[in-house]
């Protein structure tokens, strides 16, 4: 069969809109290219002991990024372990047990906390929520403030406020994605559970079985969001670079230092260094994200139907 | 169990409420006339307004449309006519990394890319940080939307004798543009509320400044700048810009969602 002219259009038009294409590959190797150069100067210097050490001293020049580590983790695992069971459970009702007029209201409600700012949660934080966390963390009885959790002076910013905003902000991803994989459960599961006699929470069970890895990618997706988050932190954490398990103290996250620091580092070894963190940062959030697109796109495209008739045709051997 | 499910969308809603309670409140006290009109005064003294700052944010997105806009739809068209090169999936998976990069990530990468050649913090490289997040969201629109077009209308069009280029253009596009369009506003919604990126690339600029080449206030980094200030009436400021910023950005996304169900129905209609 002879193949089909190609016209000088159609290559015009191929490779216009391929450059284009190729323009976001560009800019998003050209993010990890310009990170990797620009922290050359403190990879050189601290090698991996800038990750072990917590000294974060920009006069003198020594650096340690460990209590920024510490408390992106810390922050972002404590927000996935406020928001998960809310994102569920809103997922769930939203797909199997609300009733249908309500649907639509209920999940445009919730898509809108995704909608607004982060310096609007911020600025909600600072002024709302942190004056009603003080007020929590001073009333709490002295027995429990001398637990290493919940230690120290009780200033209201600190590791609990940037929880619980953060918590707040991925809720509506983590939902959104799980109600998503939720519809993808086909009809057969359901209707085979009510057919041997389940309950509603029973079926319900089973379709979050079956779902069980795209749930997992639904709460990776929100990590990876809390992770990358900054302005609402950065107003609530209190910004004191220390490592502490106590949810009251003030702490510091990675994308909290740079946006607070970025813009007055003087000395080229302080810009390698908030650089540096940055690297990291965006290396994690890919990684995250990454992983969890794999395991939504696992889950949400159609299951192969295997054909009754297949074992019956004899495979066709290629020569 | 049904029970708690209900009530956690219940909890779930209840800081959306607490949140747009505050703005509204706090910040209508705050809204008068001097706020749209005037520009900041110095730090201490009370009044001035915000005019400035809501001018910088509508060029500064403005500036992130011109760039994102063409390159996100003809990528878009790229792979959606493309779907199964291999420069296509390539594409696909740098737009969805690009997506999920954290917003203080590509204010870095436009200040080392854009402000340090210049030496100088610009309006226009705050332009681009926004646009670079805007590429991705507009990207997956046009795919998406353009996979939804009926295959017998490029058929048509080829059949016709319209070259792939042609028939993209005159005939697939122009079915697609409605959805495309609302896919850039909701992009518009999201950037408009982006401060991180903005912190050392439009920095930031207490006068009246419309040049592209200079720092320019945007609403969200004065709103962060005054809640993080020691004065009361800075505060009060900041809620009405927040109010502001919240009116904008809510409008646009309820705007955007109500033309997307509207344009599901004429679909499902076909």
């Amino acid at each position: 069969m002879a193949r089909p002219r190609t016209s000088a259009g159609d290559v015009l038009f191929q490779g216009g809109t391929g450059l284009f294409a190729l323009v976001i590959v560009i800019i998003t190797a050209g993010i990890a290219f310009v990170l990797w150069g620009r922290s050359a100067l403190t990879i050189a210097k601290f090698g991996f002991g800038f990750w072990g050490t917590d000294r974060w001293d920009p006069v003198s020049g020594d650096f340690g990024a460990r209590t920024f580590i510490w408390g992106t983790l810390y922050s972002s695992i404590l927000a996935l372990a406020i928001s998960t069971p809310l994102a569920l459970g809103i997922a769930i009702f939203l797909s199997e047990l609300c009733p249908h007029r309500l649907r639509q209201p209920l999940a445009f409600l919730t898509e809108l906390l995704a909608a607004i700012p982060s310096i609007v949660y911020g600025l909600w934080g600072i002024f709302v929520l942190v004056p009603a966390i003080r007020a929590v963390e001073q009333a709490l009885p002295d027995w429990i403030r001398a637990t290493p959790l919940f230690s120290g002076p009780a200033v209201g910013v600190g590791m609990m406020s940037a929880a619980v905003v953060l918590a707040v902000m991925i809720v509506p991803f983590s939902s959104a994605v799980a109600r998503e994989v939720l519809k993808a459960v086909p009809a057969a599961q359901r209707e085979g559970a009510y057919a041997l006699g389940a309950t509603r929470w029973e079926a319900t069970k089973i379709a979050l079985y079956y779902t069980r890895v795209g749930i997992v990618g639904a709460v990776m997706l929100g990590l990876g969001r809390a992770l990358g988050e900054t302005m609402a932190v950065t107003m609530v954490i209190g910004n004191t670079p220390q490592v502490s398990a106590s949810l009251l103290a003030p702490q510091y996250t990675m994308a909290a230092v740079i946006a607070n620091e970025f813009a007055e580092a003087t000395s080229s070894l302080h810009i390698s260094a908030l650089v540096e963190i940055g690297l990291v940062l965006f290396t994690v959030t890919l990684v995250v994200n990454a992983a969890s697109r794999l395991l939504i796109w696992r889950m949400t495209r159609q299951p192969h139907e295997r054909s009754i008739v297949a074992p019956l045709v004899p495979e066709e051997k290629s020569a | 169990m049904m029970v708690l499910c209900g009530l956690s969308v219940g909890v779930a809603l209840v800081p959306l409420a607490f949140i747009l309670f505050f703005v509204i409140t706090r910040g209508i006290s705050a809204l008068d006339w001097s706020f749209f009109t005037q520009t900041p005064k110095p730090h201490g003294e009370t009044g001035g307004g915000m005019a400035n700052a809501m001018l910088g944010t509508i060029i500064i997105s403005g500036l992130g449309a011109l760039f994102a806009v063409p390159i996100g739809i003809l990528a878009g068209i790229f792979v959606a006519e493309h779907t199964r090169s291999r420069l296509a999936s390539v594409v696909r998976f740098s737009a969805d990394t690009l997506n999920g990069v954290p917003s203080i990530i590509i204010g870095l990468f436009v200040y080392a890319l854009v402000v340090v050649p210049m030496k100088q913090f610009t309006a226009l490289s705050g332009g681009i940080a926004l646009g670079v997040m805007m590429i991705p969201i507009i990207t997956r629109t046009t795919e998406e939307l353009l996979r939804l077009v009926p295959m017998s209308l490029r058929e048509g069009a080829l059949a016709l004798g319209a070259t792939h280029g042609r028939a993209v253009f005159t005939v697939v596009l122009p079915a697609a543009l409605p959805g495309i369009l609302t896919g850039v506003m909701l992009a518009l919604a999201r950037i408009a509320g982006e401060t991180a990126p903005l912190l050392f690339t439009a920095f930031n600029n207490h006068y009246w400044s419309t040049s592209l080449l200079q720092p320019i206030a945007t609403l969200t980094v004065q709103v962060y700048t005054y809640a993080t200030s020691p004065y009361d009436d800075l505060h009060r400021q900041a809620w009405a810009g927040a109010l502001v910023l919240v009116t904008l950005v809510l409008t646009c996304s309820i705007l955007a969602r109500f033309a997307t169900r509207r344009l599901e129905r004429m679909q499902a209609g076909h």
